[in-house]
């Protein structure tokens, strides 16, 4: 059981410095929207995994509050980029 | 047995959310992009929490496992279109093999409208009418007596 959470870990861990480096060279505003919402994905991901590691399942609401709180930011920049405002990609 | 079902559920989810992000550094253009990161992020998501269910095996984890999936479920394609239609209207590059483009004279940017192609000439000329009726954010504005 520990092996698999490791690996578990190191793949996630592997596709957030992916998802990192889109983040760096998107070459859009939207490309980097994009890029934090499944960062957000992945954090919710790895939260589940350490409640499994740790055995505490507290852990759950903060996946809650993290997936709400990425919901509200994309809405929010998506808001932002239709509406209009200063745009420096 | 439920412990190798549990391994199974958190290996799947690591390696949907890892390709999910290698989709979002091959992939060509935004579109494409959003394509590969909200299916496979939803699936990752959905099967890390299925495995924190069982490994607690308590109804109100999975209570709380059953919230987090309906919320993903419902917050991703409605996050995914409001990043696309932004995106669409501010003028992202389209990968240049894209085939087809309906929108591609439907959308002015100067009164932020967007037609359907599909209007008849009734509503037309409404909409010629209404051109300098632009769409913007309202303010209240205190009045002072």
């Amino acid at each position: 059981m520990q092996f698999v959470i490791y690996l578990t870990f190191i793949i996630f861990s592997i596709s957030m410095v992916l998802v990192f480096i889109r983040l760096i060279i998107g070459p859009t505003l939207p490309d980097r929207v994009v890029a934090l919402e499944l960062l957000a994905s992945i954090i919710v991901g790895m939260i589940g995994a350490y409640a499994i590691y740790t055995d505490t399942s507290s852990f759950i609401d903060v996946a809650i509050v993290a997936a709400l709180t990425a919901f509200l930011a994309a809405i929010g920049f998506a808001r932002f980029l239709e509406r209009g405002g200063p745009r420096n990609d | 047995m439920i412990d190798w079902i549990i391994k199974l559920l958190m290996l799947s989810s690591a390696i949907f959310t890892l390709l999910a992000a290698v989709g979002i550094i091959r992939l060509p253009d935004l579109l494409t992009r959003m394509h590969a990161t909200t299916k496979a992020g939803a699936l990752g998501i959905a099967l890390m929490m299925v495995a924190t269910m069982f490994h607690f095996f308590d109804a109100v984890v999975f209570a709380k496992g059953l919230a987090v999936i309906i919320f993903i479920l419902i917050t991703a394609p409605i996050a995914a279109h409001a990043i696309g239609r932004a995106g669409y209207f501010v003028g992202i590059p389209v990968w240049e093999r894209t085939i087809k483009d309906e929108l591609v004279h439907c959308y002015d940017e100067d009164t932020h409208r967007l037609l359907s192609g599909l209007e008849t000439e009734e509503e037309l000329e409404i909409y010629r009418q209404n051109l300098d009726l632009k769409p913007r954010i309202r303010i209240k504005q205190k009045t002072t007596e």
